[in-house]
């Protein structure tokens, strides 16, 4: 098996949170190589505490054993420290779809980004606020749309 | 590695865990009791945030010296925990807490500030990661400090307390009673506490001005060791090591 065979494999573990977007969408796998028939892959959490990491972690080595990997290597690397940059036009696309808003990219502007404008994923009005930077999971902040008066949630931008 | 560093390093590092568990723990009792309900999402979000930063500097120490995470969070007592006196006070009323939370966040952003240029890689990309999550704790807990020291008379004078009660207890965090801790600075693993303390003193100070806030002329009598704790400590850890305890050797 090829290392973009791989990759495709690591497309079917989702986020478990948001079960709508996968691991590769999200952006957290850093690294894969094959060496001597031995399989290397880095993996990076979004957030220090996330709880779904390590669900994530043990959901791509069960994919990989099932898909014959049994010299495999898991491992988590923090350099450089994951950006919600990173998540893929495809994740992003997905995600809106889901219910879930994300910004444009930040590329490292977090406070101008904080400050909108948060299209609504509902009705993409721009009328919105942030409610709460903080929300159900480390990764998403609570906001409100006027149009719609309908709450939704939103990629916080790290 | 010079093992001379890995101990004292280790030292280090078992504060900085216990700064952070004991703070989580605090802030954690406030899930399900902050006065609305945003803010208990935001404040359990903050306290899962140290616990998160708490077990990342675990692993490290745990690298470093070999200790099992677990053993050192759960089977310490309080004599061997080595966390400023300042995040094991009660959670008090929102103001306590939040001022608390401020005086620390100022001051992780000023440490983590430093030890980005640490020479000690796994120091450095730990740092990357929280300082950027440390980033939303400042922004919220400076937000509140406002709200409260510019918004009612008794939010101000709730605040003005919290100030006055919480200062001389913030001072621990820069100071090291081992004159060893030169040789961490020498190599450029560790930052000095000193030129910290400055810069996170006229930070805090230029700040609390702007809320209306006074820093309160008391100091402490003599620098508090880290070894010493209050009668708040022993609660907290029966709670938090309750379940660990129940059954050492079951496994999770």
């Amino acid at each position: 098996m090829s290392v973009s065979e791989v990759w495709q494999l690591l497309q079917d573990v989702k986020d478990p949170e948001i079960p709508a977007i996968s691991i590769t969408e999200l952006g957290i796998v850093r690294h894969l190589e094959i060496r001597d028939g031995r399989l290397s892959v880095e993996l990076t959490p979004t957030f220090t505490s996330c709880p779904a990491y390590h669900v994530m972690v043990a959901a791509v080595e069960r994919r990989l054993r099932e898909s014959g990997f049994e010299q495999l290597e898991v491992k988590t690397v923090l350099d450089p420290p994951w950006s919600s940059d990173w998540i893929t036009d495809e994740g992003r696309a997905k995600l809106r779809a889901f219910g879930i808003a994300i910004g444009a990219r930040h590329e490292g502007d977090i406070e101008g980004s904080l400050e909108g404008p948060i299209a609504c994923p509902y009705c993409g009005s721009t009328n919105t606020e942030i409610k709460n930077p903080f929300g159900p999971t480390r990764c998403r902040s609570i906001c409100f749309c006027k149009s719609c008066i309908q709450p939704f949630e939103w990629i916080k931008p790290l | 590695m010079n093992p001379q560093w890995e101990e004292l390093l280790a030292e280090k590092l078992q504060g900085m865990v216990d700064d952070e568990l004991i703070l989580g723990h605090r802030d954690s009792e406030w899930t399900g009791h902050a006065p609305i309900l945003e803010e208990d999402i935001a404040f359990a979000n903050i306290a899962q945030d140290e616990m998160g930063h708490a077990v990342m500097w675990l692993e490290l120490l745990g690298q470093l010296s070999g200790r099992d995470p677990d053993r050192l969070v759960f089977f310490r007592d309080a004599g061997d925990y080595r966390n400023i006196q300042m995040v094991e006070l009660p959670k008090g009323d929102w103001a306590f807490s939040m001022v608390r939370q401020y005086l620390f966040d100022a001051w992780e952003t000023v440490h983590l500030g430093a030890l980005l240029k640490s020479s000690f890689q796994p120091l450095r990309q730990a740092a990357q990661k929280i300082i950027k999550e440390e980033s939303y704790h400042r922004r919220h807990t400076e937000a509140w400090m406002r709200r409260l020291g510019l918004g009612t008379e008794e939010s101000h004078a709730r605040s003005q307390q919290a100030v006055n009660q919480l200062w001389p207890y913030a001072f621990q965090l820069f100071e090291s009673g081992d004159r060893r801790d030169r040789i961490l600075v020498e190599e450029g693993i560790f930052p000095d506490q000193m030129g910290l303390k400055e810069n996170w003193r006229g930070q805090v100070i230029a700040f609390f001005a702007n809320c209306g806030l006074e820093i309160p002329k008391s100091r402490p009598e003599a620098p508090i060791d880290r070894r010493e704790h209050t009668e708040h400590l022993a609660p907290l850890l029966s709670e938090l090591q309750k379940v660990a305890r129940l059954d050492p050797l079951a496994a999770w």
